[in-house]
């Protein structure tokens, strides 16, 4: 067995060593109920090629994105990756690297750990990041437990233009503590009174720029309420390339920032792993959870950098910390950390404005379609359009002709009929003038 | 900004930040010009510089391979990290995770295109009921802190649904990781403690004298964080049953028994299974991980959402409660539907070693702890009579009087190729040692490891504290100043 | 004229008519290590008698600080925050935590003075 690399030989020794006849001896403690004496009924091992052929048999029952014509958004985002990253978060020193609780033989880690909080501060527009989260739907439930701490009040109010997924794991996260989650309705006119809704015993309010259903806005005037009124606002990004070319939400008076990292560095992958970014400002830096890489000197007078202000972690608090968080999204920040640098300046704002012509050009080619109509004026690179027809059908009967044509709010929403024929979709820099044509001619024909 | 020969430390080559070699206006990507539009911006344009630097191609790898070159890993050393599993992480799973039709694919892409991905997301599903012998998966917590939070929800959930609104109360272990009693305050249970005995498990008479009407479960890592098998595991479970609580099992230490025990015997009700651990996925640095939960009959019903379901129409999601049936799903805890690149890669593991490997494997872990445990044990002290399971704990009762702390100990380690053990946990013995070799290193690597740490042991012993407080030595940076970084955080690059 | 009182739980309590300053002894301090971050309660706070009014944090540890006795807060120490390394140096003077003013004087009766603690400390090492 080939990770396996005791012989009987050494085992019979080491055996010897111990002073015990058999390895059975050494699991004398479970319970003879317990103990299985033979392997359970699964598999026997199987050498790379025969599991490499399982795996490209369930590979091959996918339509994948690279293989028709993509459009779809709702919080994953395909955007092309350079060869580097991948090549470099390959490297056995990272891959399969701990976390850097020994610093002397983990600054690689630890530097990029904090090249990436200063990417994400600077992108955000925030004083301080910290090492990355599971994903920005927890991360969003984090963001609402913190403003909790920080005003000491209990209610919570999410927009119903925050993606539904953060919506749920935030009300779920949240609902065995004493804090108030309320969702309101899902709005794809952009229409809801957040303003009108804040008071004195809200904690924070949590919304989505660019929306759920694509809409850009400007927040200021929300954050001067919320802050009249000494509550918090949380704002969530769920694609990171928008913040190559709109207003970030630091600028526009945001307290906390969490965002979906995955589109920048990392494969879609089904949906996970994902990477939550969490970004504040330096006064609420103690009550932030998540691990934290911070600047310091050595024996030697050395720069270097350490995981630090951990006092506020599971590990040391216990029931009394900001969080029970113990891993963060290691690989999957570095891929973006990477994928960032070698971006720059430059190619991300590019990139960004890439991605944002092909959505104006999508938007123009899909309003050529009889029947079809934009439900946003401004958008980054994602759209919601109203089908005359329920959006889950046409997406169904679009696949069919091998176009991947968006998400149906449907998906999401399925209790609310007004929303049926909602669908969003999403042009970025890997979508061909072709790709574009494709979907039009063919939406034109289904409806 | 390389050194010169005196400071130049050979294959050790200071690297500067990236902010730091920034050439305004480079970049490592080419891209096309954007057409030329009207944009639709909504005159919310970002005005100003981001601030980011800018770098060609050939400096970014430079960049992250000199960094890389400053970490060790399990590619490059023995990591003997108790209660982490560091094991090989085979390269396959790599290989198989980046099948574009597992990779390039959306979470919300008409389930009839995904056949083949809610299928894998099953027969991983599948694979852990099996091994466990559970009947129920929650497969979508992200990490261990994450699934045991998933199950003291079920459980939470299991006891409101009986009208038991009074079960607040969970019983953690004094010897419990951190994560534990955090994760049932956020279930807004209260953690009542409970000692362990001198053989180092569950006091199970001090259990007793707290069961009560208002006790929601226990929380118990088994094996637990000492190392051991808590023998009177089925009491246990009995005694929490009858009190009318369920059991929670901490399933960080299931490398040391996944094929031959059958959790579900053990009277567990739900376990979480840290995929980057027993099942080979790497740690990255500090994740991405995986803690599916597996669940008995009394919690299924409320598992979080979304979850696979297969019938003769094929692969489909569960991921609202309308279409739950009779189950009452907790909610949903985390976006989309799971952690799958993980997934692949646990399964290609699985599927690699078979029922038969994973026996193996088991027994070789258990094996290898014990071949530590016998060897070190007259030089360091034991802090439980053997055998232990997958890890041997020791504690600093050998370096007493030496000068030398557990600190000092795991420093010099470093300096002998060696990444420490796990320190200071469990905190139920003084200077904690805990050792987890894994069954994927050889006898050879055992023993240069043991003739090291005999030999520290030694030196200690013989007076020589100073080189002990001066380690590492060899490494890119000697022991970092961790006071000023807490007092005068410096959390990002400033110009 | 002021008189000194501890805790078990390594708090010192300084008494001057019915205002008491708090703060932790060299003991506590010197088992913390380097101590990174002192969070005070604010002025006004309500105090009760051993439950926790203060929190304070070394590199590896953070411990509570339990109210010594019950009362109202007064004052609170900002050199500390900005400055915890004095809580190392100067633990007992100039490293105090927050000031209170005593609801109950006979709270004091169930503390141990400076000869009683010191007695303490050597039966816990």
């Amino acid at each position: 067995m080939r990770y396996l690399p005791l012989t009987e030989a050494d085992r019979q020794a080491m055996l010897a060593v111990i002073g015990v006849k058999d390895t059975d001896a050494l699991f004398r403690d479970v319970p003879q109920a317990a103990r299985r004496d033979a392997p359970v009924d699964l598999p026997h091992h199987a050498s790379e090629m025969e599991v490499e052929a399982r795996f490209t048999a369930m590979a091959g029952k996918n339509l994948s994105a690279g293989c028709a014509p993509f459009f779809l958004g709702a919080g994953a985002y395909r955007h092309h990756v350079p060869a580097a990253v991948d090549a470099m978060i390959q490297r056995g020193e990272f891959l399969t690297s701990y976390t850097p609780y020994q610093p002397e033989v983990s600054q690689g880690t630890l530097q990029y750990l904090f090249e990436f909080q200063t990417q994400v501060g600077l992108i955000t527009g925030m004083e301080v990041a910290n090492a990355s989260m599971y994903d920005c739907a927890t991360a969003c439930a984090e963001a609402a437990a913190m403003a909790a701490r920080v005003t000491k009040r209990k209610k919570v109010i999410l927009s119903g233009d925050l993606h539904p997924h953060y919506r749920s794991v935030t009300a779920s996260t949240l609902q065995f503590t004493d804090v108030e989650v309320e969702c309101l309705e899902p709005d794809p006119m952009g229409i809801e009174d957040l303003i009108g809704r804040v008071n004195g015993s809200t904690a924070c309010v949590i919304v989505q720029n660019p929306s759920f259903f694509g809409r850009l806005k400007d927040l200021k005037a929300l954050a001067d309420e919320c802050h009249a009124e000494g509550a918090l606002l949380v704002v969530a990004v769920a694609e990171p390339v928008s913040l190559g070319l709109i207003a970030s939400p630091g600028e526009m008076g945001a307290d906390i920032v969490v965002a979906e990292g995955q589109a920048i560095g990392n494969a879609m992958n089904f949906g996970g792993p994902g990477l939550g970014l969490f970004a504040t400002r330096e006064k609420y830096l103690r009550q932030m959870p998540g691990r934290l890489v911070g600047q310091t000197a050595d024996a030697d007078g050395r720069r270097g950098w350490v995981l630090t202000l951990s006092t506020r972690e599971q590990h040391i608090r216990r029931e009394k910390a900001t969080s029970n968080i113990c891993t963060n999204s290691g690989l999957c920040a570095l891929a973006f950390s990477i994928h960032m640098t070698l971006l720059g300046e430059a190619g991300f704002t590019k990139l960004a404005r890439l991605n944002h012509s092909k959505a104006v050009q999508l938007a123009e080619a899909l309003g050529k379609v009889k029947g079809v109509k934009l439900l946003s004026q401004s958008f980054f690179n994602e759209f919601a359009v109203l089908l005359p027809k329920p959006a889950a059908e046409v997406v169904e009967a679009l696949a069919k002709r091998g176009i991947l044509a968006g998400v149906p709010a449907s998906r999401f929403y399925p209790s609310y009929p007004e929303l049926a024929e909602v669908l969003l979709v999403t042009a970025t820099e890997t979508n061909s003038e072709a790709d574009i044509a494709a979907f039009a001619t063919a939406l034109n024909e289904v409806l | 900004m390389t050194e010169s020969f005196s400071g130049n430390r050979g294959m050790v080559i200071e690297e500067p930040l990236i902010f730091e070699q920034n050439t305004p206006g480079q970049s490592g990507v080419d891209l096309p010009d954007p057409a030329d539009v009207i944009d639709r911006l909504g005159g919310l344009e970002r005005k100003g510089a981001i601030g980011l630097p800018g770098l060609a191609e050939p400096t970014v790898v430079r960049h992250y391979t000199r960094l890389s070159q400053k970490n060790v890993g399990i590619d490059s050393v023995f990591y003997p990290l108790g209660s982490c599993t560091m094991k090989h992480n085979p390269r396959l799973n790599e290989k198989l995770a980046r099948l574009p039709g597992l990779a390039d694919i959306h979470p919300f892409q008409p389930e009839s295109t995904v056949q083949g991905a809610l299928e894998l997301i099953d027969t991983c599903a599948h694979w852990l009921k099996t091994l466990t012998g559970m009947p129920a998966i929650a497969m979508s917590p992200a990490a261990g802190a994450h699934g045991e939070f998933c199950g003291l929800m079920t459980i939470r959930a299991a006891h409101d649904a009986k009208g038991q609104t009074q079960r607040t109360r969970m019983l953690v272990p004094e010897s419990a990781h951190g994560t534990n009693p955090a994760s049932a305050a956020a279930c807004g249970f209260t953690v009542d403690p409970i000692p362990a005995t001198a053989r180092g498990r569950v006091d199970l008479a001090a259990l007793k004298a707290k069961l009560g009407d208002d006790v929601a479960g226990l929380m118990l890592t088994n094996p637990n964080t000492c190392g051991l098998f808590e023998d009177e595991i089925l009491e246990i479970a009995e005694a929490i049953h009858g009190a009318g609580g369920y059991f929670y099992c901490d399933g960080a230490n299931y490398n040391a028994i996944v094929g031959r025990v059958r959790v579900a015997d053990l009277g567990v009700d739900c376990m979480h299974i840290n995929l980057h651990k027993t099942f080979s996925t790497p740690h990255g640095g500090g994740g991405p991980g995986a803690g599916p939960t597996v669940l008995s009959k009394a919690l299924a019903p409320f598992a979080p959402l979304p979850y696979v379901v297969h019938d003769d129409q094929g692969f489909r999601l569960v991921e609202h409660a309308a279409q739950a049936g009779d189950n009452r799903p907790v909610g949903r805890i985390k976006g989309y539907h799971g952690q799958f690149g993980v997934f692949v890669r646990a399964l290609a593991y699985m599927m690699s070693m078979g029922a038969d490997g994973l026996r193996q494997a088991s027994t070789d872990a258990v094996l290898n702890a014990n071949y530590l445990l016998a060897s070190l044990s007259a030089d360091l002290s034991a802090s439980f009579d053997g055998p232990c399971m997958h890890e041997a704990l020791f504690d600093d009762r050998f370096l007493k009087d030496t000068g030398v702390s557990t600190l000092d100990f795991a420093k010099a380690l470093i300096d002998e190729g060696f990444h420490p053990m796990t320190m200071y946990f469990p905190l139920v013995v003084h200077g904690a040692l805990l050792m987890e070799p894994t069954e994927t290193e050889s006898r050879a690597t055992l023993d240069q490891f043991i003739g090291t740490v005999r030999g520290l042991a030694q030196r200690a012993k013989a007076g020589e504290a100073e080189s002990f407080k001066a380690a590492p030595i060899y490494t890119p940076r000697r022991r970092m100043d961790e006071t000023t970084a807490a007092r005068t955080p410096i959390l990002r690059w400033k110009a | 004229m002021t008189k000194t009182y501890f805790t078990a739980e390594h708090e010192w309590i300084s008494v001057d008519g019915d205002v008491g300053t708090v703060g932790i002894t060299d003991y506590a301090q010197h088992a913390l290590g380097d101590i990174v971050f002192a969070e005070l309660p604010a002025i006004g706070a309500a105090a009760a008698k051993g439950k926790e009014i203060a929190v304070v944090e070394s590199v590896k540890a953070a411990s509570d600080v339990y109210s010594p006795v019950s009362g109202e807060v007064v004052a609170e120490n900002s050199a500390v925050v900005d400055q915890p390394a004095l809580i190392n140096e100067s633990p007992e003077e100039n490293g105090w935590f927050f000031k209170v003013k005593l609801s109950d004087q006979s709270e004091l009766n169930g503390l141990m003075d400076r000869a009683a603690y010191d007695a303490f400390v050597k039966g816990l090492e």
